[in-house]
């Protein structure tokens, strides 16, 4: 294996380990908080994913130029946390927040079956494909083997801002302390006057939002259809649990290990590239039960 | 209706009125071949996932969750298969016994690791366990079949070549006395000093610990039950359809599984049963007469019944029984 | 439980028995036909257009007054429900007795399950849809008969037009779904290569996973190796993926994409499917078909279909409208041949035997072994601008008959045995578009 074809697979496996941290960056913050894993986030995901198509193919019928698809994932991000993730979470999980987590996750999973329902009857069956944010950037050679520029370089860069972004967030800003204050021990911060409510939703919103935004980053280089979403949440419940239940850092390590050695496995031995996500999550946990990061008394989130 | 025998009903709830119900429960079941036989397969197939939830139920007892026992379900269900392609003239009971020794060995080999854990990450790594399995059987499909799994002829039954209809026949019976047998079984193992410390584990595990018994242990007997009753359930499925593919082990299966347990009644033997019934007759009909939203109506079933009867169809039944005869419920 | 066997036995004998003293059926109100598709999950691209066409077919033959003034009711059992809400509905139906006759299936997986289970139930089954080459050449039916080609034919057209089209390639690689249907699909195209054209390197065999989102790191190593020809046998949003994600990283200007299922996602792929890459369609499917888009009944269904769905017709139209037409051909001809009012069960088996009809494409021919022979369609991309994506042009359809595996062999075997001469022995018609 050569220096060229060593760069390569590391060029795809960061585009893909971007996407993966982005939609689990959305899981492990709201498991971190509400103690919930969300299988609707799968669904939020693929919501994104179907908006963003939509909403770019109205407007760009509409005559407007192509590079308006970005700013409109953004907008279809943000329409599926507040009109999905919101009620979500106000007149459902607001209801269950005193039962197991079995319970809850089932919840979850009722919703996800349910909205993968609803997809269908919005959607229809028919993949779609819309990729002019991808166009708009153009196309960058390296070796003689062409990428996006989307890909190779504008995804791993919004997955880097959000870390960071995140990051900054919850340690220095008001709000994201209340959350972590919260995520702490929701008892004590209630009594000092933290609306735990409000918290909860304010991040399930949140969390809802980076997975449509997933969704809307992943709509341009893959087809949309039916049961997307149940591959991604797999993936990401997999980034997840391997990183340490509400690990921010660790879900981006981890992501960046799936993606390397899904890729590098292409290279080398393609057969086994699916097994990939799953043996790195057995093996991380054989020698760190609580998760690359995770520790049983560590702050979660 | 499903369930039981006559010495666990009389045991677990002398005076229920309940109780009758299990009986007739099961004469229905058993009459179904004679008076409607056009839903004896699904009954069948409801009654071989029955006994792979009664295997959920088992660790749900201990407050535990697998998102990943189909694996032991598919484990069996492809030993038997295997065995079945190699020697076509295997008999029933030993295709049955190699396919549960499977899944025993398989549980045994990754109980011994998951035992370490608890909650979700106990659930995650049986996830991830069975996701393994499922690529290895999609990958290498030369030995597995690959998507399309293996296709096998019927066993013979203690040497005797039966026709379509007769092995279907023995097959529904024998699932019958399966599921009454274990489930008779596993509610004495519930009751057993070494059931009730595997409960412990739910309520108390660090008081285990000041006994001087390791709660892995106890974890790892309970693991061991449930891994071979999915076991049992996967063998049966197999022969029942005659063919076993990776959607056996696919992930959505061990979902739908502790999806049927909770729908029935957490930690109910008899629920286990109860709602693989159900599930199969809602799924089956919901899919035929409104075959766009079938996954939506069995979603909102299940949302109902964790938000207002969070006891499941079991806790339902009960407490009907309760307010109807205003006797002492019995519920386990 | 011995008596009861015994019950059983006598009981499912005498039954048997009834249909011969009678030797037709008294006419029923309605002929009613059950069909397996896909409603949900990603094969319901193939499924959804197959429903919508079936009862389009069924509205249309019951507004001309039925078969022979019996008319038609079609219901539906999603395959994509799971294998046993599938088994246990199909049984449910034929032992309810609501049904006469049943189409299943797309997937190839649910024929090989569900064919044993039509004998069993003794209920004629039409597979209408799915792939797989292996149900007839391992076992023998009476109740199961195939209202169209198979693999074999299907890939073996593809190697025959790649080899007129394009004679002069050196490497190849392939990109398929890792399931059955790519597997063995690959399995037939290489064997057949290997035989009429020996000397192509195979330089990279890649089966990502059923469903996969991401082709980039495949797409990476196929601009590294260069091949001159890339087959797909994938489909719907795999396929789109694919070719989407090809396209626009250029891999389509030094390629070239042989992709033999492509007709169905023509209208969805636009203009990324560019000029000259070899598009097939599963036997002779195309809403263009040079043979018979100017005939009356072909215009006014495809008027329909675009009227009902919005959309051209794709190959499972073509299946569906092929399964259809054999149900009516088999019991008109029943009817004739027997001089009844309504076929018994074993009158229209025997009709079904050898049947020749006619759906949207040329006429099919059902052989001894039950298997159908159907005519193969291929040709190239080409943007004309008629059209907002891609049609095709250079149209060559294949004589079913020459690439069928002859009767009794098995089709791995039989297409090795072939060499280089085959490619300028079969029977084939050219169309300029």
């Amino acid at each position: 294996m050569n220096l060229a074809i060593f760069l390569l697979a590391l060029f795809d496996g960061v585009a893909y380990a971007a996407l993966v941290f982005i939609v689990a960056l959305g899981l492990t913050l709201i498991f971190g908080v509400m103690r919930i894993l969300n299988v609707a986030h799968g669904s939020l995901y693929a919501i994104g994913a179907y908006a963003t198509v939509s909403l770019t193919g109205y407007f760009l019928a509409l005559g407007f130029a192509p590079v308006f698809a970005f700013p409109l994932m953004i907008v279809s991000a943000v329409l599926v946390g507040i009109l999905i993730g919101g009620p979500l979470e106000y007149f459902l999980l607001r209801r269950i927040y005193d039962k197991s987590e079995v319970l809850q996750l089932l919840v979850t999973f009722a919703v996800f079956m349910i909205l993968e329902d609803v997809q269908r009857l919005v959607w229809g069956t028919r993949p779609y494909f819309e990729s002019s944010a991808l166009q708009v950037l153009g196309n960058v050679s390296v070796f003689g083997v062409t990428y996006t520029a989307y890909q190779l370089i504008l995804l791993p860069l919004i997955a880097v801002v959000l870390l960071l972004g995140m990051r900054f967030f919850l340690r220095h800003t008001i709000t994201g302390k209340l959350i972590t204050a919260t995520t702490e021990d929701r008892e004590a911060a209630q009594s000092i006057g933290v609306d735990a409510d409000k918290v909860f939703l304010f991040t399930f919103v949140i969390g809802a939002v980076l997975a449509g935004l997933g969704g809307a980053l992943a709509s341009p280089t893959t087809s949309i259809l039916p049961g997307m979403g149940a591959d991604m949440i797999v993936l990401s419940f997999a980034v997840v649990a391997t990183a340490g239940l509400g690990q921010i850092e660790g879900a981006a390590l981890t992501a960046l290990m799936i993606g390397l050695g899904r890729s590098f496995a292409v290279y080398l031995y393609p057969e086994i590239s699916v097994l990939v996500p799953y043996l790195i999550m057995v093996l991380v946990l054989l020698v760190r039960p609580e998760g690359l990061f995770g520790s049983p008394a560590a702050r979660k989130i | 209706m499903t369930t039981k025998t006559h010495s666990t009903k009389a045991k677990a709830s002398m005076k229920s009125p309940l109780t009758f119900l299990w009986v007739i429960g099961v004469l229905a079941v058993i009459a179904v071949p004679f008076t409607t036989p056009s839903i004896q397969l699904l009954f069948n197939f409801a009654m071989a996932k029955g006994l792979a939830v009664l295997g959920v139920t088992v660790l749900l007892r201990a407050g535990q969750v697998s998102f990943g026992h189909a694996l032991y379900f598919g484990i069996a269900a492809y030993a038997g298969a295997f065995l079945m392609a190699s020697m076509p003239a295997a008999d029933f009971f030993v295709v049955l016994i190699v396919g549960v020794a499977g899944a025993v060995l398989a549980g045994l080999f990754v109980g011994l690791f998951v035992v370490r854990y608890r909650g979700i990450f106990f659930g995650m790594l049986n996830l991830a366990f069975s996701m393994i399995f499922w690529s290895i059987l999609e990958k290498f499909y030369h030995y597995t079949g690959g998507a399309d799994g293996i296709r096998f002829a019927r066993p013979t039954v203690l040497g005797q070549v039966l026709t379509h209809g007769q092995f279907e026949m023995m097959l529904y019976y024998s699932v019958v006395v399966l599921m009454v047998v274990l489930g008779w079984f596993t509610q004495r193992w519930f009751a057993s000093p070494i059931g009730q410390l595997f409960q412990t584990i739910k309520t108390n595990e660090t008081r285990l610990e000041y006994l001087g018994i390791s709660p892995r242990r106890a974890l790892l007997s309970g693991y061991l039950l449930s891994a071979a009753l999915c076991g049992v359930g996967g063998v049966m499925m197999g022969m029942a359809q005659g063919v076993v593919t990776p959607e056996y082990v696919w992930w959505v299966r061990s979902a739908e599984m502790v999806f049927i347990a909770v729908l029935g009644g957490a930690g109910s033997v008899h629920g286990a049963f109860l709602g693989a019934l159900i599930y199969e007759v809602v799924r089956t009909y919901a899919s035929v007469y409104a075959g766009d939203i079938w996954q939506m109506i069995l979603g909102g079933f299940l949302l109902i019944i964790i938000l207002f009867a969070p006891g499941g169809l079991i806790g339902i039944l009960e407490s009907l029984f309760r307010r109807g005869s205003g006797k002492e419920g019995a519920r386990k | 439980m011995k008596t009861q066997f015994v019950k059983r036995v006598v009981a499912a004998t005498i039954a048997a028995a009834l249909p011969l003293a009678a030797s037709a059926a008294d006419k029923p109100k309605s002929l009613n036909v059950g069909m397996t598709t896909f409603l949900t999950g990603p094969a319901s691209v193939f499924g959804v257009p197959a429903r919508n066409a079936a009862e389009i077919l069924v509205e249309n033959i019951n507004a001309d007054g039925g078969i022979n003034g019996v008319p038609v009711n079609i219901s539906f059992i999603d395959e994509g429900a799971g294998a046993e809400a599938l088994t246990s509905e199909y049984r449910r139906m034929v032992e309810s007795g609501s049904v006469e006759v049943m189409m299943a299936a797309i997937s190839s997986g649910n024929c090989q399950t569900l064919a044993p289970l039509a004998e069993d139930l003794q209920v004629p089954n039409l597979m209408w849809d799915c792939g797989t080459q292996r149900i007839f050449e391992e076992n023998d039916y009476k109740y199961v008969f195939r209202t169209q080609a198979n693999a074999t034919p299907e890939m073996l057209a593809t190697v025959l037009y790649l080899l007129k089209t394009t004679p002069d390639f050196k490497t190849i690689a392939v990109v398929n779904q890792d399931y059955a249907w790519g597997r063995d699909s690959w399995d037939i195209f290489r064997t057949a290569l290997k035989a009429m054209k020996p000397d192509v390197e195979v330089v990279a065999e890649f089966f990502p996973k059923f469903g996969s989102p991401d082709f980039s790191t495949e797409i990476s190593r196929l601009q590294a190796l260069r091949p001159d020809v890339i087959l797909s046998t994938s489909w719907g949003g795999d396929l789109d993926t694919f070719v989407q994600q090809a396209s626009q990283r250029g891999l389509l200007n030094t390629s070239t994409f042989v992709l033999p299922l492509a007709e169905s996602s023509l209208e969805r792929l636009g203009s990324a499917l560019t000029a000259g890459h070899i598009v097939g369609a599963r036997g002779d499917h195309y809403f263009l078909h040079p043979d018979r888009r100017d005939d009356e009944d072909f215009q006014t269904f495809m008027q329909q279909y675009q009227d009902k769905t919005g959309e051209i017709s794709v190959y499972p139209v073509f299946h569906a409208s092929q399964a259809i037409a054999a149900l009516k051909a088999a019991y008109e001809k029943a009817i004739e041949e027997n001089g009844v009012d309504w076929p018994s069960e074993d009158q229209l088996l025997a009709a079904l035997e050898g049947l020749t009809f006619q759906g949207l494409g040329r006429e099919v021919t059902i052989r001894e072994d039950n298997q159908g022979i159907e005519d193969q369609l291929l040709g190239v991309s080409v943007q004309t601008g008629d059209y907002p994506f891609a049609t095709m042009e250079n149209i060559m359809i294949f004589d079913g008959d020459e690439l069928t595996t002859p009767v009794g062999q098995k089709s791995i075997d039989w297409v090795g045995t072939l060499d280089a001469g085959f490619v300028d022995s079969v029977t084939v018609d050219s169309y300029e578009n």
